[in-house]
C-alpha cells in the first residue's frame, strides 16, 4: 500500500474495496497484535527446534549458529513455543517490559 | 417489431429482455412465482438462442454466490428469485453490493412465510431493503420488460457499478399475459454496449476482491458505498431518458397521475398503481380532488422528487404492502414521513396497509382509503397505520 491504512479517506478507497496490488499481504506486519513476546535463554537452549515445529504462524526461524528465535514482526505472542519447549528456555515477557 | 403490440406473459417478456441484453451467466433456483422466468431462460440457453452459462444451483444462497463469482470475472450476470429465496440470498445480497458487482436480479415479489404464502406482497423485498442494491419497482408488463434492459445499463455504468433489483409483483405481473411492444435487437445492442468491468478477476492481472476491512477502513468503505448508491440517481435518470428517446416510453423515479388541482393524493408502489388510477378516475368523475403518486425508484430514494410532488397537498394516503411489525407500520410510509419531516409545510400523511399475501385491493378500497384519510382531518391522534380490507 502506498500509505498506512488509517490515512485513506472514503474517497481514496478503490471501488468495491478491490486490492489492485497482488501479494501485498507481506507488507502487513501482524506481530503488533501480541501482548507478550518470547525471550530465549541461550544457556538452556539445546537447539532441538521443537518451538519451530509447533509455532502455528511459522514465525520462528533458525539462526546461523543453530538457535531458534521468533520474528517479532509476525509472532503473535501465543506462547505455544514456551509451553512446548522441553528445557523451559523460552519465557513469555509482557510487551511493555 | 417495435411497432407491433403482442400478447406475452410478463415472465416470458422479462426473460426475452435478458436474452436481448445478451447475459453471459444466469444462476438461479426455481421458486414460485419466479419460476417461469428461469424456466424460459433455461430453454433459451438449451436451444442455443442465448449464448450463456446457465447454472442450476441447489439453493438461492448458491445462486447469488455463483453470480458473485461470474460477475467478478466480468460476465454480465442475471438471477431471479422470490420471497424465501431472497431471504436465503440475504447474506450474499450485502456482499455483492459492497463488492460493487453489477448483477441484475428480477424479484417476483411474494409474501414471506409463516403462514406459508406463495402470493404477492412486498414483505420479501422490504426485509432486504438495506442491502445496498438499486431497487426499481415496475407497474406493468411493458414496464418490466423495459426496466430489465435498463437495469443492466444502469448497473454496469462505471459511475454506478451497483447490483440492481427489478421488482415485479408476483402473479399480478409475473403470470399475466399483457399486450406489449418488444424492441429490435439492434436497438438493444446500441443502447446496451458490452459490459467492460472496471476490475475483473483474471490470472494475468491478479487482484483481490472481498478482502477483510479493519476497523480503520470499514466505516470509510460504508460511507463510500452510500455516497455511490445516492450518486447513481443522475445516471438512472440519464439511462431512462435515453431509453425514452429510443422507444418513446419515458420513466421517472416518481410517476404522477391526475395531480392537477389535487388536494388528497394516493401513493403506491408496484402494480397496484394501475388499480389506483382506476379509483382516481372514478373519484374525479364525482369531483373529488384526488391524484396519484407512484414510486418507481425505491433505492436510491428520490427525496427531492417526493418533496416537490407533495407541495400544496392537504393529505397523502400511502399504501404499503408490508408491515414493519411492532414499528411504524408501512415501510414506504415511514420513509415518506422521514423525507418530509424537515419540511416547513407538509401534508397530513396517513399510512395504510393492504394487499398482504395476495389479497386483492379493488378500486373501492382505494376510495375507502381516500375517505378515511379525509376523515382524519382535524383529528389529533391517529393510529400508526390503518389496515384496509381486513375482517374484524
Amino acid at each position: 500500500m502506498a500509505k498506512p491504512i488509517d490515512q485513506y479517506t472514503w474517497k481514496d478507497i478503490p471501488i468495491g474495496c478491490v486490492v489492485t496490488e497482488a501479494g501485498n499481504a507481506h507488507e502487513y506486519k501482524t506481530g503488533d497484535w501480541k501482548s507478550q513476546r518470547p525471550v530465549v535463554d541461550k544457556d538452556k537452549c539445546i537447539k532441538c527446534g521443537v518451538c519451530w515445529v509447533f509455532c502455528p504462524d511459522a514465525a520462528i526461524y533458525r539462526t546461523d549458529d543453530g538457535y531458534y528465535l521468533a520474528n517479532l514482526d509476525y509472532c503473535k505472542g501465543c506462547g505455544i513455543c514456551a509451553r512446548e519447549c522441553w528445557t523451559g528456555c523460552i519465557k513469555m515477557v509482557e510487551e511493555e517490559k | 417489431m417495435k411497432d407491433k403490440r403482442i400478447g406475452m406473459e410478463v415472465s416470458i417478456a422479462l426473460s426475452e429482455a435478458v436474452r436481448m441484453a445478451n447475459a453471459d451467466c444466469i444462476a438461479a433456483y426455481p421458486i414460485t412465482p419466479q419460476t417461469h422466468i428461469v424456466e424460459h431462460l433455461a430453454e433459451l440457453v438449451a436451444d442455443g438462442k442465448l449464448d450463456a452459462e446457465f447454472v442450476p444451483v441447489e439453493s438461492e444462497h448458491s445462486a447469488l454466490s455463483v453470480c458473485a463469482g461470474t460477475s467478478a470475472t466480468g460476465a454480465r450476470t442475471f438471477t431471479a428469485t422470490s420471497s424465501q429465496g431472497l431471504a436465503l440470498m440475504h447474506e450474499i445480497l450485502f456482499i455483492v453490493a459492497g463488492m460493487r458487482l453489477p448483477i441484475v436480479m428480477a424479484l417476483a415479489n411474494r409474501a414471506l412465510s409463516a403462514p406459508l404464502s406463495i402470493w404477492n406482497d412486498h414483505s420479501d423485498t422490504m426485509a432486504s431493503r438495506d442491502c445496498g442494491w438499486i431497487q426499481i419497482f415496475t407497474e406493468s408488463g411493458q414496464d418490466t420488460f423495459d426496466q430489465t434492459i435498463c437495469a443492466f445499463r444502469i448497473a454496469e455504468d462505471h459511475r454506478v457499478l451497483m447490483p440492481t433489483i427489478v421488482n415485479l409483483d408476483g402473479f399480478t405481473l409475473s403470470h399475466v399475459v399483457e399486450p406489449l411492444f418488444l424492441v429490435d435487437q439492434e436497438l438493444v445492442d446500441k443502447f446496451l454496449p458490452l459490459y467492460k468491468p472496471l476490475y475483473a478477476l483474471h490470472p494475468d492481472k491478479p487482484i483481490t476482491m472481498g478482502a477483510f476491512g479493519m476497523p480503520e477502513m470499514y466505516s470509510e468503505a460504508k460511507k463510500a458505498q452510500d455516497i455511490a448508491l445516492r450518486g447513481s440517481y443522475p445516471v438512472i435518470l440519464e439511462v431512462w431518458k435515453q431509453w425514452g428517446d429510443l422507444t418513446g416510453r419515458h420513466y421517472h423515479p416518481l410517476e404522477t397521475y391526475r395531480m392537477e388541482g389535487a388536494k388528497i393524493v394516493l401513493f403506491t408502489m408496484g402494480s397496484f398503481g394501475e388499480i389506483a388510477m382506476e379509483a382516481v378516475d372514478r373519484m374525479r368523475e364525482k369531483g373529488v380532488p384526488v391524484g396519484l403518486l407512484k414510486l418507481r425508484l425505491w433505492r436510491p430514494f428520490p427525496f427531492e422528487d417526493i418533496r416537490q410532488a407533495v407541495q400544496g397537498l392537504e393529505t397523502l394516503a400511502v399504501l404499503d404492502r408490508a408491515i414493519s411489525f411492532g414499528g411504524v407500520g408501512g415501510p414506504v410510509c415511514s420513509e415518506i414521513k422521514a423525507a418530509l419531516y424537515q419540511q416547513p409545510k407538509r401534508p397530513r400523511i396517513v399510512s395504510f396497509v393492504a394487499g398482504l399475501g395476495g389479497r386483492d385491493v379493488p378500486p373501492e378500497q382505494f376510495v375507502e382509503m381516500v375517505e378515511q384519510a379525509m376523515k382524519m382531518k382535524g383529528k389529533k391522534k391517529t393510529e400508526e397505520f390503518t389496515t384496509i380490507g381486513i375482517r374484524g
